[in-house]
């Protein structure tokens, strides 16, 4: 028999045993499975996006039975928000990025677990290798989830990219022993779109004759960018589901909304051309903090600016990366988000001047409102050696360069407690 | 209030002011443009509460008055009216709104009451002297590239102006940083001003008052205390704020003790290094120039744009060195020598750099190398 170089005639696929059918199969004739996936264009379509399902609670429920059937919220104490609800806290109503109290509030029995980031951290880590050995070009967006173009890969692997997929979220569960949901389209933002369809343990499909009814009837707020504010603008204006989108041309919501508007016309039908990008940078180093109370007093606040300043720097310098734009964040106790941003005259990657420019932000800022939480973030980022040039004056980067590399040598010796700067003790 | 005034007068008088006020205010008022018509005289204020300005000028008064309007809107229109135009302006009897007119156009533009016009005293100013208005371009031209944007060390966003001895005579001195260079000017020191105390005055401050004594040839009228500044001359008067702030001992960053001395044609040099540093990277700007016996090569690369070198004559007899500058703050302390020749006085590759006019000794200006 002669090897098959092109799959694209494969219209269904067996989840189970990878089998591939030029026919619609209801259930695998191979192996019984009735986990088929089918799609007109099943056997044609590289572009996929792969999201864990309930990544944290999925690794927590893993590694202690008990938890199985328990509603489950991982998330920080008291005051933190939800990270990941798992599906049976989801039932209840929780969402991540819940604030705790308001998901503890609609589900009271849930079992709430801090993050072990570390642990998250190396499961990531083996899913990312398993997603290697499908395909060189990944595009890590967090932890839990990643872009895959498999363009190329059937004739290596003999397969369709779908089948290689299914192949993918079979290791996963065998190797790392989580579940994953699987979207696969022709760009980016369909991918992420059908990726959402069939969640948990889902494989969700979008082709380019469907894409447009398929999106027809989603509210807008499926498309990236439109956020609660601009959802709110659209829906003055008349714009509810996607397909309000689609019955205006593209030239109409572009004089109405600019840049934006194009992209709102084009996501809209579907359109992407973003390439996955294996070599995604880092925009930005940030760090932030939720208080356990509310806090107003301004001394608590530089404490805590300056607490995560260093932690920023921390990352920083590891990376020997540097940055000229200074944003603080702040979130009242009435949950209103306010960042300010700064610019430098020069890269920075001192705790110092990232703290500086803070404080001078924070102090404009606090004016005894109460804050729920703080943090500041280092963007427009450079290599370090553009950073903190010398000064003239005692006061100005250069030679807080040397205080830190002094400080930092200490730690690297003797600890990360060994030696600090009085702001970061506490007053009272 | 019923005022005529010719459209010229008028217009400047609103060039002065207007520029003072922010084109983007919470606070309505400070977009208006106070205006008061008494004897035969109109005077508009404008400010931003840190600065005022104000200025007089003759103007048909048929009925005293006062009120506020917006300042761009009003000069707006002004500026688009015909020359030689007499304009008219009369405010309704409620003070709700005034009427412009000229020729056979018609304004009318909304007004706030005159009360809340934020008023600013001058407070007492302890010293006053006078200066040439030459004299102050020069103080402002020769330092102000030099202040500071960078807010979080505040007290060098603006000109420090203190009076001060140099080789035992009494001089009136203008220092800007920015922590990287300083530009250091003085004149010599006008009757009044000794004892006064030094102050900071804001980048916008020096700005507005640039462009208000651009063509001037009067004394400008300085009063100050530690916490405001005026300046007048001719019918303008501009208040402002100073920089609540410890300006730093500069004195102490300036080095004594540099003994590679490099003479060399300021023209020549700058056109060298404007060239070189074609090739530097956007992001550093930096320049290398190394000295040795009689001349200095300029070079710069960047793995992007590839590398560049140019030899200048010089004359040079220390030790070999090789330095690394900024090439931007370079050319922008260059293009402060008025003279043919610049003099350097260096040390080494990492201490500052001293350059002065080798024709004028009234300017100093110091130089941190970069890394290269």
């Amino acid at each position: 028999m002669p090897t098959k170089l092109s799959f694209t005639a494969t219209v269904s696929l067996c989840r189970d045993c990878l089998a591939e059918f030029e026919r619609t199969q209801r259930s695998c004739v191979v192996c019984g499975s009735d986990r088929m996936v089918s799609h007109p264009e099943l056997g044609t379509l590289t572009t996929a996006h792969i999201d864990c399902d309930a990544f944290y609670a999925a690794i927590e429920k893993r590694d202690n039975p008990d938890l199985v059937d328990k509603p489950v919220l991982i998330g920080g104490g008291k005051r933190g928000v939800v990270s990941t609800a798992c599906y049976i806290a989801r039932k209840y109503g929780p969402r991540s990025a819940m604030p705790m109290y308001t998901a503890l509030k609609m589900c009271p029995h849930a079992v709430v677990i801090r993050p072990n980031m570390a642990k998250y951290a190396e499961a990531s880590r083996q899913v990312r290798g398993i997603f290697d050995s499908a395909t060189p070009i990944v595009e890590p967006l967090s932890l839990d989830e990643a872009f895959l173009d498999l363009a190329g890969t059937t004739t290596l692997f003999q397969r369709s990219a779908a089948a290689t997929l299914a192949f993918v979220a079979r290791e996963i569960e065998r190797q790392v022993r989580i579940t994953v949901s699987i979207g696969l389209s022709y760009n980016k933002f369909l991918a992420k779109i059908a990726s959402d369809l069939d969640k948990p343990r889902g494989f969700a499909v979008i082709g380019m004759a469907d894409a447009v009814s398929r999106l027809h009837d989603m509210p807008i707020t499926k498309i990236p960018g439109v956020g609660p504010s601009l959802a709110d603008r659209l829906k003055v204006d008349g714009f509810f589901k996607i397909g309000d989108l689609q019955a205006k041309p593209e030239s109409e919501l572009a004089q109405r909304y600019g840049e934006t508007g194009v992209q709102l016309a084009r996501r809209a039908r579907g359109q992407d051309t973003r390439r996955i990008n294996t070599e995604r940078e880092s925009k930005s180093v940030s760090a932030e903090t939720t208080f356990n109370d509310d806090v107003s007093d301004i001394v608590e606040l530089r404490r805590q600016l300056w607490l995560q300043s260093e932690r920023v720097s921390e990352r920083l310098k590891k990376n020997g990366l540097a940055g000229r734009a200074i944003a603080l964040k702040l979130k009242t106790s009435r949950f209103k988000l306010v960042t300010r941003q700064h610019r430098l005259a020069a890269p920075t990657q001192l705790a110092e001047v990232i703290f500086r420019s803070g404080e001078m932000l924070l102090v404009k800022e606090a004016k005894g409102a109460h804050y729920r939480l703080i943090g500041i973030g280092v963007d427009d980022l450079c290599e370090a050696d553009l950073a903190d040039p010398p000064d003239l004056f005692a006061d100005g980067p250069g030679r807080q360069a040397g205080i830190e590399k002094a400080m930092d040598a200490v730690r690297a010796k003797f600890g990360r407690k060994a030696i600090g700067k009085g702001r970061a003790t506490r007053t009272k | 209030m019923k005022i005529v005034i010719e459209r010229a007068a008028l217009l400047k008088s609103l060039g002065h002011v207007q520029s003072v006020v922010e084109r983007r205010n919470t606070i309505p008022i400070l977009s208006n443009v106070r205006i008061d018509a008494a004897k035969g005289n109109m005077s508009l204020h404008a400010t931003d509460m840190d600065i005022e300005i104000a200025e007089s000028t003759a103007a048909d008064v048929g009925k005293g008055g006062a009120t506020t309007t917006p300042v761009l809107t009003l000069y707006e229109i002004v500026r688009k009216l015909p020359d030689g135009a007499q304009v008219e302006l009369t405010t309704s009897s409620d003070g709700g709104q005034i009427a412009l007119a000229a020729g056979r156009s018609k304004f009318t533009l909304a007004c706030l009451p005159v009360e809340d016009f934020p008023a600013m005293s001058g407070g007492d100013l302890s010293h006053s002297f006078k200066l040439g208005a030459a004299d102050l371009r020069g103080l402002i031209d020769r330092t102000k590239f030099a202040i500071s944007t960078e807010e979080t060390r505040y007290y060098l966003n603006g000109i420090y102006v203190h009076a001060t001895k140099s080789d035992g005579v009494n001089v009136l001195r203008a220092v800007a940083t920015d922590g990287h260079r300083l530009a250091r000017v003085e004149v010599p020191l006008p009757d009044g001003a000794a004892g006064m105390p030094g102050v900071i005055v804001p980048r916008k401050t020096v700005g507005e008052l640039r462009k208000l004594i651009d063509e001037t040839d009067a004394d400008i009228e300085i009063s100050l205390s530690d916490a405001k500044i005026r300046f007048g001359f001719d019918n303008v008067v501009l208040t402002s704020k100073l920089i609540d702030g410890t300006f730093p001992d500069y004195e102490r960053v300036i080095p004594s003790g540099n003994d590679k001395t490099l003479e060399i044609n300021r023209k020549d040099l700058a056109n060298a290094v404007d060239r070189v540093s074609a090739i530097s990277s956007e992001k550093s700007r930096s320049i290398k120039m190394a000295c040795e016996k009689g001349m200095i090569t300029l070079s710069a690369s960047s793995p992007e744009a590839g590398s560049a070198t140019e030899e200048v004559e010089a004359s040079y007899a220390a030790g070999q060195l090789e330095i690394g500058f900024n090439s931007r703050y370079l050319l922008d302390i260059l293009q402060q020598v008025e003279g043919d020749a610049a003099r350097f006085s260096m040390s080494d590759a990492a201490s500052p750099t001293i350059i002065r006019d080798v024709a004028d000794g009234s300017a100093v200006y110091v130089l941190m190398p970069m890394r290269v």
